[in-house]
């Protein structure tokens, strides 16, 4: 019987899981149609008994559909949270479809009950074993993802052969993955942790974006403690930061976070005080006898995070925010303000987070927020724990200068309907008349007002309240008690009247006229009194008896007679201890003499202050801190070194290369990576090539992947290296820009580094590496007057300085309009002007395009006739090979090889930068070494150029 | 990270639960309803509860609790702001994130959850590449894929995730380019009694919808960036050139996302365009109270201010009401005390009031706050913040595409004090 598409929803409206075994019955009984009509409808269906036996019958039949049919209702029991493990057996032999929903429902159910089925389980791991070599990445990914998801021990050994193997792979997608499996496998066999900590530390050398958040997460989780792993990445992840993706830059910060606070000294130190008001304190502190100077690697971190304070998500400000909190000197912490008072806008929940982590803040750092403090006033239609995580924050805020317009707002809130809300105002009142002593007394009578307020929460809490703030200053408020002693008559609520009890009791002598009335009407109203009102009254009158006797003897005596046959317990145990005490008669003994230090001892004034007092033990906008308890796998963040440790450790060495300049090495800041806000790996846009190729075989292409990508990665440093690992292409050429004889020591180079500009898809990218070869620093270098006028061209960002022998390469835009037309312009130091000219090959002006072999010939047939130059060529010996044929090609002009299925035609495509016409390139081998060459396109003048520079090139040796 | 997921309705029946890593027994929701039933109010249950073995956080969002399970520490707002995203893939896949379009949907919800984390971390996240691994279920798809035995998982392998470009696909094409930004401020805002404004900000956002073909790269710029204070940006957004030009630089992802989102500086004094004039009395010892409110506009620059309702809380010894509206409709829900007044448009001639008695408990005594008034309503063709978009250029791509900017100022939390 078949099912219709509707029929799993109503299957499964019953919640009460009770087994696999009974929930073929349970199925069948019931009946209740869910809110959807198109499931009520086919409900009619489900009173069929024996419903897996029938899901068993569809997952075999032959036909995808029903298969795929049966899986979406498994997948619904699943997610009901009901127990489907029965198919087993059924399932698993899908595991192989051709049928991509199919397959991807059959892993959801692998991964779900592997565990438990773990023979059967192992039916399946010959199928991701060979997805594993899968030519497409994303197969590879997913059969890596599914394979490590499977938690059945005995497959240990082979997840880990494919993490090693994953871990290595061209793609970073693949290498994304192994990342995120090492956690998977540490969790099911912990014992695997040194091999594991070997992948992580190759997999953190990876310079993709892609790579860098999950391996990163895996550190975390398998080996937090090994920061040694991490001082050669570390700048590598601070310049990659702002290109990660939201989720790993959370990460990655809070690794980082923890990481400097080991490396770095503290900038908190005694110059502190001055720092706060001299903005450049960098400068002044040298002058000092013991400076605090900033490391770079210190600095490079606060100034990489910054802009990620802009995110959108959340979490990232957030970790931002912590990140400055912990790190950064005093006076920059304040940066974060802005954006985490933006936070407050977003969700209910972000805003308890946020919320939570600025009460820390603010009980250290009032000035902070003490700007935004509008920000923190409530409105009715908050949550109850929001409005009171806002009211600590005013009342963290709170200060001389705020407190009438803070005590204003308060008054509002002490009306409120949430009566919660209320008493935790009247704490807060109660906190500032503490913290401030100016406002004692305005806030006491307003308590004192209070007192008349019709709700029972309120008028207990503010007697509790004034209670404890007379017990701080008790000398200067006899008025208050008085008053509160006229006002007893009035208030209801026992807890108030207790506490104003207590404290006519506790300072009885200050008002010695007032306290035996009171005393007295108490006896007379004795009866009819709350037990905790009863209780004090007993305690009044014992400490009455012991200062004033003379007037309350008999009152005492009758009280305590009243209490002795009180129906409760406790009053009565209390009363007989009381008589024991302040009586003296014979049995009492020695006690009694000390009746009176025991009962008017001094007591200590209870400390009001914030709740959030103590959270800062906890590293900020963690779950740890939000609970304020330890939250299991917390980790510490150490205290700052006293002495920082060696700094030389982050230094990545720099591979030396073949020409004759040296690199310049890691002082000078990367403006590269500045002026970017993508990263520049051309390595991503190479992939994604390839996974639309389908296929990773050709070895040009990844080599040049790999070796570009860490050029944009490494900063500086690394940029003038390039060349020397892109050994398919043979060297890249380098051309000179600026002799440093003509450039009075400053001396220029560029290249084109064939990867997509940044700055506009329509210019090409070329790397200018200047070095100064003179005696002083050059200041000031950059681009001025560019001829022709319109030349559209993309500057550098303004060197400002340049040390003797330092060198920096920096990128730039060119907009050639597809012409091999010569880019004039000037290189200005400050002093100097130098006219340069970069003229581009005709190869340098095209980008690789990707296409499939088919459509290669078809846009061929399309550029035919007019757009066609052809010319046949002599090859020189060397270049005979097909392989050496490509490299020779490609070296010429930035194309994209086709795959052929031809072994003599090699196809190119490629497309101009500047107008994106196709360029075809067909080179096709003859007999006795000779190639006809043809190029398609209906950019001729560039057709000739290129055939010209081809010939040249395949011609020599 | 986050271990196991559960979704829990408005009478605390866990209608879905997903698992990342071994299975989480559901019992431990049970802490969570705990915490529920202390709260008073569904708004009230703590966002982050502690249990012996677990962490649970949780986000509510359409009545439905989005409880994760945790097991070890993790930032908590990761976790939320993970959560609020998968609310959001919910609306943007089935157009409404309810328990019916869940149930209904429930083999989509578990592929989109499969690809959204991978042992507890996030995976994808962005729309445009969920959308090319799993199509969004629409009518005519359903009913195509029952006939033919066709499926919602895509085909094709996506290519946006990896990309230097993640959040657009490439080979987009649309017979009609078209990029149109919606320019839409809210001020949030507290009047007191007297009418004076306690606080009161402008928060913007641009929402943008565009449709454009290829790889485009558009620059936006604004007559008066200044008025900006603090932004935040789409992942799309070059931040560099945005601190040296104030410009808006970006190659859009495909369809609808929010491009920017800004506050005004504070530092500007908000125009608050609409005014209350209140007058709710309570009497002591009558079980009547007087209620009167009348609406004003102020401050629109000439334009009408539309869709307007309020909406009060009035106290809890209100038994029931008998007001009279000048214009639109009002109800008065006895069981939660709610009042709302769908007013519609101010029409300044003729100011809208609503007036009338409230009948309180006899014998209980008179409340002791009045009620907060909350006000809704819509300024179209205007963003009150004076922000005005300079232009809106192409690059990259060839055609024309046809471009709008639309303005709008809305009430955000708009609260008056009586």
């Amino acid at each position: 019987q078949q099912q219709g598409p509707g029929a799993p929803m109503s299957t499964n409206t019953l919640y009460n899981d009770q087994g696999g075994a009974e929930a073929a019955v349970e199925v069948g009984q019931e009946s209740t149609p869910t809110s959807s009509g198109t499931a009520a409808g086919f409900g009619l269906f489900s009173t069929d008994f024996k419903k897996n036996e029938d899901l068993k019958e569809m997952l075999e039949s032959s036909k995808e559909s029903l298969k795929l049919e049966a899986m979406k209702r498994i997948v619904g029991l699943i997610a009901k949270g009901k127990n489907a493990s029965e198919l087993f057996p059924a399932v698993v032999k899908n595991v192989a479809s051709k049928n991509i929903e199919l397959k991807k429902l059959v892993y959801v159910y692998l991964v779900r009950y592997a565990e438990e089925q773990q023979d059967l389980a192992l039916l399946s791991i010959s199928t991701f074993q060979r997805a594993l070599k899968d030519p497409n990445q994303l197969i590879r990914a997913s059969a890596l993802r599914v394979l490590s998801s499977i938690r059945v021990p005995i497959i240990v050994p082979i997840m880990m052969l494919a993490i090693k193997e994953a871990a290595t792979d061209l793609s970073p997608y693949v290498r994304k993955t192994s990342a995120h499996a090492i956690q998977k496998l540490y969790s099911l066999d912990p014992e695997q942790k040194e091999q594991l900590i070997e992948v992580i530390e190759k997999l953190l050398k990876d310079k993709s974006t892609l790579v860098a958040g999950s391996v990163v997460m895996a550190f975390e989780e398998v080996c937090p403690d090994r920061i040694d792993l991490i001082h050669k990445n570390y700048r590598k992840l601070c310049n990659l930061l702002v290109d990660v993706e939201e989720w790993g830059q959370v990460v990655i910060i809070s690794m980082l976070t923890r990481y400097a606070r080991t490396q770095f000294t503290s900038p908190w130190k005694e110059n502190n005080e001055k720092a706060f008001y001299d903005s450049e304190e960098e400068k002044k502190d040298q002058v000092e006898a013991k400076p605090y100077v900033m490391d770079p690697d210190h600095r490079l971190l606060l100034r990489n995070t910054k802009p990620l304070l802009q995110s959108r998500n959340t979490a990232v400000v957030m970790s931002v925010a912590q990140l400055y909190w912990h790190l950064a000197p005093k006076h920059e912490v304040s940066v974060v303000t802005k954006s985490l008072v933006r936070l407050l806008r977003s969700h209910r929940e972000v805003q308890y987070i946020v919320l939570q982590n600025i009460a820390t803040m603010s009980i250290q750092r009032k000035g902070m927020f003490e700007p935004y403090m509008k920000s923190f006033y409530v409105r009715s239609t908050d949550a109850t724990h929001i409005k009171t995580l806002k009211l600590e924050i005013l009342t963290n805020l709170a200060n001389e200068a705020n407190i009438s317009t803070i005590l204003r707002e308060f008054q509002t809130y002490v009306k409120s309907q949430d009566k919660a809300f209320a008493a935790a105002t009247i704490q807060a009142i109660g906190r500032c008349a503490t913290n401030i002593s100016e406002v004692t007394d305005t806030c006491l009578n307003g308590l004192v007002l209070l007192l008349s307020n019709r709700d029972e929460t309120v008028v207990a809490e503010s007697v509790v309240v004034i209670k404890k703030l007379l017990q701080m200053q008790p000398t200067q408020h006899c008025e208050i008690i008085k008053h509160m002693a006229k006002l007893f008559d009035n208030i209801t609520v026992s807890m108030a009247r207790a506490s104003i009890l207590w404290l006519i009791g506790e300072y009885c002598e200050r008002v010695p006229k007032i306290a035996p009335d009171v005393l007295r009407k108490m006896a007379k109203s004795f009866t009819a009194e709350e037990d905790i009102v009863k209780l004090q009254t007993v305690n009044l009158a014992a400490k009455l008896y012991l200062t004033n006797s003379k007037q309350t003897k008999l009152l005492t005596q009758y009280i305590l007679n009243l209490g002795k046959y009180d129906q409760n317990y406790d009053i009565r145990d209390r009363t007989r201890f009381i008589r024991q005490l302040i009586v003296p008669n014979e049995k009492s003994g020695a006690l009694s003499k000390y009746a009176r230090r025991i009962l008017l001892a001094p007591k200590p004034a209870p400390v009001l202050e914030s709740a959030f007092k103590d959270r800062d033990r906890f590293q900020l906008g963690t779950l740890s801190h939000s609970l304020n308890i330890k939250a299991t796998g917390y980790l510490e963040l150490s205290d700052w070194p006293a002495v920082a440790p060696d700094q030389s450790v982050r230094n990545v060495e720099v591979i030396e290369p073949v020409k004759e300049w040296a690199p310049s090495v890691g002082k000078a800041k990367p403006p590269k990576q500045d002026d970017k806000f993508y990263s520049d790996s051309g390595e991503d846009d190479h992939e994604e090539e390839e996974g639309e190729e389908g296929s990773e075989s050709s070895s040009s292409e990844d080599s040049s992947s790999s070796s570009s990508d860490s050029s944009s990665s490494e900063g500086l440093s690394f940029c003038v290296c390039i060349w020397v690992n892109i050994p398919t292409f043979g060297p890249v050429k380098s051309h000179e820009l600026l002799h440093h004889m003509t450039g009075k020591g400053l001396s220029a180079r560029y290249h084109f580094p064939r990867q997509p500009c940044l700055y506009q898809p329509n210019m090409v990218a070329v790397q200018v590496t200047l070095t100064n070869g003179s005696d002083h620093s050059l200041e000031e270098i950059h681009i001025g007057d560019r001829s022709p006028a319109s030349l559209n061209l993309h500057c550098f960002n303004t060197i400002e300085r340049l040390e003797p022998e330092a060198s920096v390469t920096v990128s730039m835009g060119i907009d050639f309009s597809d012409s091999t037309q010569a880019a004039n312009f000037q290189l200005c130091t400050k002093d100097d002007q130098f006219s340069v000219s970069i003229q581009p090959a005709v190869g340098e002006l095209l980008m690789p395009s990707s296409m499939t072999e088919q459509d290669f010939c078809k846009e061929q047939g399309k550029l035919l006739g007019m757009n066609e130059t052809s010319a046949t060529i002599t090859l020189a010996a060397e270049n005979s090979s097909s392989q050496s044929l490509s490299k020779q090609v490609l070296s010429v002009a930035n194309v994209g090889v086709v795959s052929s299925s031809e072994n003599n035609i090699h196809r190119f495509a490629g497309r101009t930068v500047s107008s994106g016409a196709l360029v075809l390139v067909t080179a096709e081998s003859r007999e006795s070494s000779t190639a006809l060459l043809t190029i398609n396109t209906d950019k001729s003048i560039m057709a000739s150029m290129l055939l010209r520079d081809l010939k040249q090139a395949l011609a020599q040796a | 990270m986050i271990h196991s997921l559960f979704l829990v309705n408005a009478s605390g029946d866990i209608f879905l639960e997903k698992h990342w890593k071994s299975v989480v027994s559901r019992s431990v929701c049970d802490y969570f309803f705990e915490a529920q039933e202390r709260a008073t109010e569904p708004e009230n249950v703590p966002p982050v509860i502690p249990t012996p073995h677990h962490y649970l956080i949780s986000v509510l969002r359409h009545r439905i609790y989005f409880v994760a399970v945790i097991q070890s520490e993790v930032p908590p707002l990761f976790v939320i702001e993970f959560l609020h995203r998968v609310v959001d893939t919910f609306q943007d896949y089935f157009g409404v994130c309810t328990e019916a379009a869940i149930k209904d949907n429930v083999v989509v919800v578990y592929e989109l959850l499969e690809e959204m984390l991978d042992n507890g971390f996030p995976l994808a996240t962005e729309s445009n590449i969920l959308k090319e691994l799993i199509k969004p279920p629409t009518i005519l798809r359903t009913m195509v894929n029952t006939i033919t035995g066709s499926t919602n998982v895509g085909e094709q392998l996506p290519t946006g995730q990896l990309s230097v470009v993640p959040w657009r696909r490439t080979g987009v094409k649309y017979t009609n380019n078209e990029a149109y930004f919606d320019v839409v401020e809210e001020i949030d805002a507290i009047i007191d009694k007297s009418g004076s404004t306690i606080t009161a900000e402008i928060q913007g956002v641009i929402d943008a919808c565009v449709k454009l073909t290829g790889m485009p790269d558009l620059t936006l710029s604004f007559m008066n960036p200044r008025l900006l204070d603090d932004v935040s940006f789409h992942p799309c957004v070059r931040f560099k050139r945005w601190e040296a030009e104030r410009i808006l630089s970006f190659i859009p992802p495909d369809g609808n996302f929010r491009l920017l989102s800004y506050h005004v500086s504070s530092q500007n004094l908000v125009a608050i365009p609409v005014y209350v004039k209140h007058n709710i009395t309570f009497r002591e010892g009558s079980s009547q109270g007087r209620f009167d409110l009348t609406l004003g506009p102020k401050q629109t620059m000439g334009k009408a201010v539309e869709s307007v309702l309020v909406s009060s809380q009035l106290p809890r010894g209100v038994l029931n009401t008998n007001l009279n509206p000048s214009q639109g409709t009002y109800t008065f829900d006895p069981v939660t005390k709610l009042l709302t007044w769908d007013v519609g448009k101010i029409n300044p001639q003729k100011l809208p009031s609503l007036k009338g008695s409230m009948s309180l408990q006899a014998g209980a005594s008179k409340p002791d706050e009045n009620p907060t008034i909350n006000i809704q309503f819509k300024i179209q063709q205007m963003a009150i913040s004076g922000l005005k978009v300079n232009r809106l250029d192409m690059y990259g791509e060839k055609y024309k595409p046809f471009k709008g900017i639309k303005y709008m100022t809305k009430a955000g939390k708009f609260q008056v004090r009586t």
